[in-house]
């Protein structure tokens, strides 16, 4: 214990390190850095994240840099199982199914993304104002949802494609209109949650207008909430286009898509099954792939289970 | 100290309906003056409604019933323009430092929110006047760009302080402004908040439960109990000469961090729970649980008297009629002045 | 006469957390007799829940991690056991009540079952004998009509009847050791009152020992026999209720003393300013050096060894040294005591 010797200097009164108490220590983090880094460290998330950023490489780079088009008919190569020049095969009209599955992935997801963004959109507005105003507003506005979605998405999804007719347009409308609903829901659940926070109510306080307190407070907390629910909106988007692509009413020939294509596929499956097995594999993975990311997504920015 | 009143509350009322023929009393006809720049301590348990009248005297719920004056104009009269400027002039601090600071702005933009509402400075004016009210609370000016989630509770609260002092207000409601932060975190904050009053000739709502630290920094106190104010005093008569039954309770309940004090005092222990506020009972608001209570506190409530200067209390021990029980407990030496101070 | 009940020494916990390891209890060692009241008295962060925690092994480990150290209870090394050899221990030898009783019974089962789930673990009860002690214990707590009132739910009780409800099941198997972590803290000040009196007056017939854990001087002036303060995961003063109050050693007790206002007497508020240390990088020297008007460079550069003041009391601070300037206790110039 006294091996330590000890000068007088040592004894100097130096007073308080106030400056030096008050410093944080720590890094400062934002919220996205913060979550990245928890995401980071969910394997199976970084792998579902690769997997997704490879197959949207591939589905925009595999037509655009093929020698043969997606359209093209070679007679000569019908009902081709997989080989070198075909990797995945070749369909009954001679038609490549490799560039296929990839312009069909490239459909299925351009119709994906523009359905989430459109649906997204009125989700959030809508759930931000019912849950904003509360009372009466908000219930009715909710009724609304409920009574639509007595109806099960996928009928709705066929009755308005025999309303509106056909078109990749028409497709589009048809999955944002029915898939706004669970993301309204979301987002009004958290409205009502934060408005009862203190920082809200210093807003109000401090004299807020409603869209500052609905765009600088309300909305930016529950970006955490909306990006989970829209990244899994995206496979449920997918399946959607493939529900009525399989039925003959989404995406018409000669354009592809991995609904079409399984469509098409399943024809076949008792004699060349490799025809559905290529377009119902990516398709699976994609949507596989998503929903890990989801579920990672969700810890990552869930502010309670942050270290 | 100027003796006008900045706010006189009449009547104030706030009810909730929380039910089927729930009436939730929150606040059930409070009426008193808050004079220019003082500190006015409101005290009790919870449920007494303490957090529900200082947000009903700033606007933040309407009044059931009753008036708010606010430098002789109604609040309940203001139109939309005057509610706005109505915010320049009365701020409030709130209670969780977690909950009370948007995780996701930055302290610049936490502070300056106000400044940015009322369009108050611009460009480097604004940033310089954060950085001066930064250090008024005594934080670093480095802290300008972290988030909340960095800063320890003293910290946060003091960022709520410069929050609400950045428009210049002449009021501050406190709500429960310390309980939330360690005992010597809370003498930081409070004296900072009394050399800020100082400074800055701010008139405060003090609203808390702990009544130690409401002594300290009040000028006046009113007791509420279950929506009612039960006694109202300066804070040194308050505590040398409680006359409410509740407040000589209270006052009892207080531990003090002095062993030879403590453990020598006789102390009142109130039987039963707080009540709760929905459907209250007619008479008096304390009659379940007060030791003195009469026949005629179950059927008549009693009314808010001056009973000496600048002292009112709200009990029928008090009437007229009643003065041999008073003197009785007077005589007995039971409670009054036996909180052991 | 004194018989050792528990004790602590050198404890060393730690938690792994992103931004690195936190060292939450730094070497903390104190004991505690039978039929004692030892109040461990700090701040939040000082590491007196953990402390607490441990103790009953509690602490989830990942991501916590004792580093060192050990706790006897009885003789007995209770930090080697296993969590199964735990289980048998919690409950019947140690009981812990925490502050918040809302969230500490579970919502979904009625009162009496939970006082009765315990008994039947730790006393081999059958479902009649366990059911008559609940109720028992109920009356014990001072919960009026205790055989109605075993069968209803928490939410049907009010915030003090939970705390006492809390005390019931703590208490049902008579533990050697109950450990108070602020048990009066999010309570009313006249339950407060209450509580503290029936934690009291159950000391006496059960004879149990208690820790408790407060950052309230005035409960602590209340019931504690003896006090240990800490800051920043290590004790920094300990000793009987007078040592402290009346004849504190340490500048950060001192502080304490005199940033908490009293009813009785109007004083100043001497505030100590500053924060505390962040635990993720504690300072080589002692702790309360950045907010100690005292400091010296000794006090950054080493941890104060420990000095004896008179009998159990006992601080770790340079100012005691004899190379040390003369300060003298600022509570007794001001009156602030």
């Amino acid at each position: 214990m006294s091996d330590m010797t000890f000068k007088q200097d040592d004894f100097k009164v130096v007073g308080k390190d106030l400056e030096g108490s008050e410093r944080i220590v720590r890094k400062s983090l934002t919220y996205w850095q913060d979550a990245w880094m928890r995401l980071k460290a969910n394997r199976m998330a970084l792998v579902g994240l690769i997997i997704i950023i490879i197959i949207t490489l591939m589905c925009f780079l595999v037509p655009l840099l093929s020698e043969q088009t997606f359209n093209f008919q070679d007679y000569d190569a019908i009902n081709e199982g997989p080989s070198a020049a075909h990797l995945f095969g070749t369909d009954e009209l001679g038609r490549d199914l490799w560039v296929r599955s990839w312009k069909g992935g490239q459909i299925s997801l351009l119709i994906a993304i523009a359905s989430t963004i459109i649906n997204v959109t009125i989700g959030v507005i809508y759930g931000g104002i019912s849950g904003h105003f509360g009372g009466k507003v908000d219930i009715v506005m909710m009724r609304f949802i409920e009574i639509i979605y007595s109806v099960p998405q996928l009928i709705w999804l066929i009755l308005l494609r025999y309303v509106l007719g056909n078109g990749l347009g028409v497709i589009i409308f048809v999955i944002s209109i029915t898939g706004w609903g669970g993301m309204a829901r979301i987002v009004r659940g958290q409205v009502l949650q934060l408005k009862q926070m203190d920082f809200v109510t210093a807003a109000r306080t401090l004299g807020a207008s409603t869209p500052r307190i609905m765009w600088r407070h309300l909305i930016p907390n529950t970006m955490g909430p909306i990006i989970v629910n829209l990244t899994f909106q995206v496979p449920g988007a997918v399946f959607a286009e493939a529900f009525l692509s399989y039925l003959g009413l989404g995406v018409q020939p000669p354009l592809a898509s991995w609904g079409l294509l399984v469509n098409q596929g399943t024809k076949m499956l008792l004699v060349h099954p490799y025809q559905l097995f290529f377009p119902a594999f990516l398709m699976c993975v994609f949507m596989l792939a998503f929903n890990i990311v989801g579920d990672g997504l969700r810890d990552a920015l869930d502010p309670r289970l942050r270290n | 100290m100027d003796r006008s009143a900045l706010i006189n509350v009449v009547d104030l009322k706030k009810h909730f309906i929380v039910g089927k023929n729930m009436v939730l009393k929150a606040v059930d006809g409070i009426t008193f003056d808050i004079f220019k720049g003082e500190t006015l301590g409101l005290v009790g348990e919870s449920g007494c409604g303490k957090s529900t009248a200082g947000r009903t005297i700033i606007g933040l719920y309407e009044a059931t019933d009753g008036e708010v004056i606010f430098d002789g104009q109604s609040i309940q009269d203001m139109d939309k323009r005057e509610r706005k400027d109505f915010t320049r002039r009365a701020q409030m601090i709130f209670q969780d430092p977690y909950a009370s600071l948007n995780p996701r702005m930055t302290v610049t933009d936490i502070v300056g929110e106000g400044i940015d509402i009322h369009e108050l400075y611009k460009g480097e004016a604004r940033q310089q006047r954060i950085y001066q009210l930064l250090d008024l609370v005594g934080l670093n000016r480095e802290h300008a760009n972290r988030f909340p989630h960095e800063f320890s509770g003293g910290q946060r609260q003091r960022i709520g302080i410069a929050r609400a002092l950045a428009i210049e207000p002449q009021f501050i409601v406190c709500d429960e402004p310390i309980s939330a932060l360690d005992v010597s975190i809370q003498a930081q904050v409070v004296n900072l908040l009394q050399d800020l009053q100082k400074q800055f000739g701010l008139t405060y709502l003090f609203i808390a439960h702990d009544l130690s630290m409401v002594r300290h920094i009040s000028d006046r106190i009113a007791v509420m109990y279950l929506g009612a104010i039960v006694e109202l005093a300066p804070s040194f008569e308050l505590y040398k000469k409680p006359m409410h039954p509740y407040t000589e309770a209270l006052l009892s309940a207080v531990p003090i961090p002095d062993p030879t004090v403590e453990r020598n005092r006789q102390r009142i222990i109130l039987k039963g729970d707080v009540p709760s506020p929905i459907n209250p009972p007619p008479g008096c608001k304390f009659q379940a649980r007060c030791p003195k209570c009469m026949e005629v506190c179950k059927r008549v409530t009693p009314e808010l008297k001056e009973l000496e200067p600048g002292h009112f209390v709200a009990c029928h021990l008090y009437d007229k009629e009643n003065q041999q029980i008073l003197q009785n407990y007077t005589n007995k030496q039971d409670f009054a002045g036996k909180t052991g101070i | 006469m004194a018989e050792r009940l528990l004790t602590v020494e050198n404890l060393q916990v730690c938690f792994e957390t992103y931004a690195g390891e936190v060292q939450a209890v730094r070497d903390v060692s104190f004991y505690l007799d039978k039929g004692e009241t030892l109040a461990i008295v700090g701040e939040s962060g000082c590491g007196k829940s953990v402390t607490a925690q441990t103790i009953m092994q509690l602490i989830p480990m990942p991501p916590g991690k004792i580093k060192g150290g050990k706790v006897e209870l009885d003789n007995v090394e209770i930090s080697a056991l296993t969590d199964k050899e735990m289980e048998s221990v919690r409950g019947e030898q140690i009981s812990m009540i925490f502050q918040d009783p809302m969230t500490s019974l579970n919502p979904t089962m009625k009162v009496g079952k939970q006082i009765m789930e315990v008994l039947q673990k730790h006393q081999d009860m059958d479902k009649k004998e366990a059911k008559e002690k609940a109720v028992e214990m109920l009356r014990l707590v001072g919960i009026p009509k205790p055989d109605k009132r075993a069968d209803q739910y928490p939410h049907q009780y009010s915030g003090g009847m939970r705390q006492r409800a809390m005390i019931a099941i703590a208490l049902a198997c008579n533990p050697k050791l109950l450990i108070a972590d602020e048990p009066t803290t999010a309570l009313d000040v006249t339950i407060q009152a209450q509580i503290m009196e029936l934690m009291q007056d159950l000391q006496q017939k059960l004879h149990t020992s208690i820790i408790l854990i407060t950052h309230d001087l005035g409960v602590v002036a209340d019931v504690a026999d003896r006090i240990a303060v800490m800051y920043a995961g290590k004790i920094l003063e300990s000793g009987s209720l007078e040592d402290i109050f009346k004849n504190p050693q340490h500048p950060y007790t001192w502080g304490l003393i005199q940033s908490v206002p009293r009813l009785d007497k109007k004083k100043r508020l001497i505030p100590i300013e500053g924060t505390p240390p962040d635990l993720i990088a504690p300072p080589v020297g002692c702790p309360f050096a950045a907010r100690c008007q005292y400091c010296m460079q000794i006090c950054k550069d080493r941890f104060p060894e420990k000095t004896v003041v008179e009998g159990n009391h006992y601080v770790h601070c340079w100012l005691q040294h004899e190379m040390a300037p003369k300060v003298d206790n600022p509570l007794e110039k001001g009156g602030n005591a």
